[in-house]
């Protein structure tokens, strides 16, 4: 990784949100290491029965939206999908209530109506997480059709995987976008593989950010697990998007070290690939380079893990001891006025 | 209040406009809808677009997903989207964005987030546009919690029933029938509205209660005069608001008659029908003289060959048959 690449045409970080670069650089690390730590402790807990939920873990996948996260204003918006706790816990859903809902208990983000594959946390920006292949994209262009008409300066950001890219939706979105000009940044995290399928077997495109040019749209291919160059790519669609230029079609490349759906045992993936894969881990890469920047120390960042990992603990002990939804749940939150039929 | 004698076309685009020029958060689009476009392929929403401008009134591409995502979303963010699906046969292009989305998004956010977009859409056989151009598909809506299923019988029911959808706050499917475009009726001034869920009495009658909604209610009306003169008093009930529908005005009704038919154009089995029937069945059936019958359309898609398509959609007679049936 080179920091040179951060101070190219795109400007320096230090000029993001008032903070300095260095604390940039350790927000970033912040989010990492809690969603790293998060899903550490969710395989755990689903293993060891203390929690049963269907979780799509996004080990691998957490410097995408990191960085990202580290742009957007706390007001922009994201849709996100159902391998989505790392876009969540980046955008600023709380943990309590992620974990709550992940128990299905009232205290949830969404009084576990929704569960995991539909975490919304408007607060946070976090509009909606899907569990349809490819439609957080159709519903990221209204938010962003909201914005462009109120002229309330926010931007979208959709998240989806590169399976999605295959989905009518993308293509209707991503023209309907681009013939509007609006505010909204497409964020492909290609982690090689569609459900149980590799990418190359599914999508005729050797990139999917090549696809923007039916649009007539940027198209931006980057290591997603690079947080320099993502920050760059990150900064330059964002901006774009903010100063009326249109959307930007990111492909954010990345990887999936748990398979699809937690537990799916990953016979379809080759070994050798997801070894090599798991031994460029972008978290230990990250963290060496913070350390011989001189951004942080060894101890600084263990400390930062050490309380995200007790944050985690807390979250999960809190929703467990949490009340269930009252039966009446059933019949609310169904219409408005709660019409009972 | 003053009243004009304009059409259901004419009475639309009167309420897309007041409610556009009362709200600015009213939007529309749909393909075709601006003014180059013709303001609509059949002119609802003509004049729209030179009044309030392109950005809150838009032709979009031909991308039913994409038009009714940007209407979720936007919604979601504040508007009070109102977006065109040219034909009902082109809403199972965006069935994912409706029912998967639009529907659920209240109840899965647990009620943080509300989606008060509306959906207008036409449809009706009787014009020889066949098999995908003509289907009545509210059953498929109604099965999913989380949307308003509306339709009218009449420009002035056409008024008040749309703008109580445009300002509602939950999705609504708004259903626009072809041959009632250019009848004309009274319509009620600006800022009449018909609360959704409230069943009107549109024909009174003692012996039979026919359940009806949308331009079958006419067919209904005809078959109340004609058995008048036989001597059977029938009362025609018009729902106005399929979903959630009027349970109440059903069962007091039929309460009172002991006998009922419910009838749509939409294919008769697993249709709406076979749901109000059902209830009455299950309050009132200690005081039913007869089985309820139902009247619909045949399990078959809608025909091309106009001898066919005529006897595809549910007529007076079969009407007339079905109330002789609860009678004998």
């Amino acid at each position: 990784m080179n920091k040179r690449s951060l101070n190219g045409r795109n400007g320096t970080l230090n000029q993001v949100n008032g903070l300095p670069e260095k604390e940039v650089f350790l927000n970033i690390y912040r989010s990492i290491s809690l969603i790293k730590n998060n899903d550490e402790q969710a395989c755990k807990a689903i293993k060891s029965g203390r929690i049963k939920m269907i979780y799509y873990s996004p080990r691998g996948q957490e410097v995408i939206p990191s960085v990202i996260s580290a742009i957007l204003n706390k007001d922009d918006y994201i849709c996100t999908i159902y391998r989505g706790s790392h876009d969540m816990l980046a955008k600023g859903v709380p943990l309590d209530l992620l974990w709550a809902e992940f128990a299905g208990r009232i205290t949830g983000t969404c009084k576990g109506k929704g569960g995991p594959m539909h975490i919304t946390h408007p607060e946070s920006g976090c509009m909606i997480t899907t569990g349809i292949v490819g439609s957080s994209m159709p519903i990221a262009n209204g938010l962003a059709l909201a914005s462009q008409i109120k002229k309330d300066n926010k931007v979208t950001v959709a998240y989806f995987g590169d399976g999605a890219s295959n989905i009518g939706a993308f293509h209707e979105s991503l023209n309907m976008a681009s013939v509007w000009k609006l505010p909204v940044v497409f964020v492909c995290q290609n982690n090689r593989f569609g459900e149980h399928t590799r990418f190359e077997k599914a999508t005729a495109v050797e990139k999917v950010s090549d696809r923007a040019a039916s649009y007539l749209m940027p198209g931006i291919h980057v290591d997603g697990n690079d947080p320099i160059a993502m920050y760059a790519a990150a900064k330059e669609a964002i901006e774009r998007a903010r100063s009326g230029g249109g959307p930007t079609l990111i492909e954010a490349m990345t990887f999936r070290f748990r398979g699809h759906v937690f537990g799916d045992g990953d016979r379809y993936m080759d070994k050798a690939e997801k070894e090599v894969a798991i031994r460029s881990d972008p978290v230990p890469r990250y963290r060496k380079w913070l350390v011989d920047q001189g951004y942080a120390s060894e101890e600084d960042l263990a400390d930062i893990d050490a309380k995200n990992e007790l944050r985690v603990q807390s979250a999960i002990k809190k929703a467990l001891d949490a009340s269930w939804p009252d039966i009446s749940e059933l019949y609310k939150d169904i219409l408005a006025s709660n019409v009972a039929h | 209040m003053t009243e004009s004698l304009i059409t259901t076309i004419q009475a639309l685009n009167s309420v897309l406009y007041h409610a556009m020029e009362m709200d600015s958060s009213v939007i529309v689009f749909g393909e075709d809808v601006a003014d180059p476009e013709d303001g609509g392929v059949r002119g609802v929403t003509k004049g729209l677009s030179t009044k309030f401008g392109d950005s809150r009134v838009r032709s979009t591409p031909i991308s039913e997903q994409a038009i009714i995502g940007a209407a979720i979303g936007s919604a979601m963010a504040g508007m009070r989207p109102i977006a065109e699906i040219m034909l009902m046969n082109f809403m199972p292009v965006a069935m994912d964005m409706i029912t998967n989305h639009a529907a659920k998004l209240r109840f899965m956010s647990g009620g943080q987030t509300a989606v008060p977009l509306t959906i207008r859409t036409g449809t009706g056989a009787g014009f020889g546009t066949a098999g995908q151009h003509s289907d009545y598909l509210e059953a498929w809506f109604a099965h999913t919690p989380g949307l308003k299923v509306v339709t009218y019988s009449s420009p002035a029911d056409a008024a008040g029933l749309l703008a109580s959808c445009i300002f509602d706050d939950d999705p609504c499917i708004f259903i626009e029938n072809f041959p009632s475009y250019n009848e004309r009726g009274k319509v009620p001034e600006v800022g009449y509205r018909i609360p959704l869920g409230k069943a009107s009495i549109v024909h009174e009658g003692n012996d039979v209660s026919i359940i009806s909604y949308g331009p079958q209610v006419r067919v209904a009306m005809v078959a109340a005069e004609a058995l008048l003169s036989e001597g059977v008093s029938v009362q025609v009930i018009d729902l106005r608001t399929i979903v959630p529908w009027d349970r109440e005005t059903v069962l007091n009704e039929v309460a009172k008659t002991n006998r009922a038919v419910v009838t749509h154009e939409a294919v008769k089995a697993f249709g709406v029908c076979a749901e109000v029937s059902s209830v009455i069945h299950e309050e009132l059936f200690s005081q039913l003289q007869a089985p309820v019958q139902r009247v619909g359309a045949p399990s078959c898609p809608v025909p091309y060959s106009s001898i066919l398509e005529n006897e595809f959609i549910p007529n007076v007679k079969k009407v007339i048959d079905a109330v002789k049936v609860t009678l004998s």
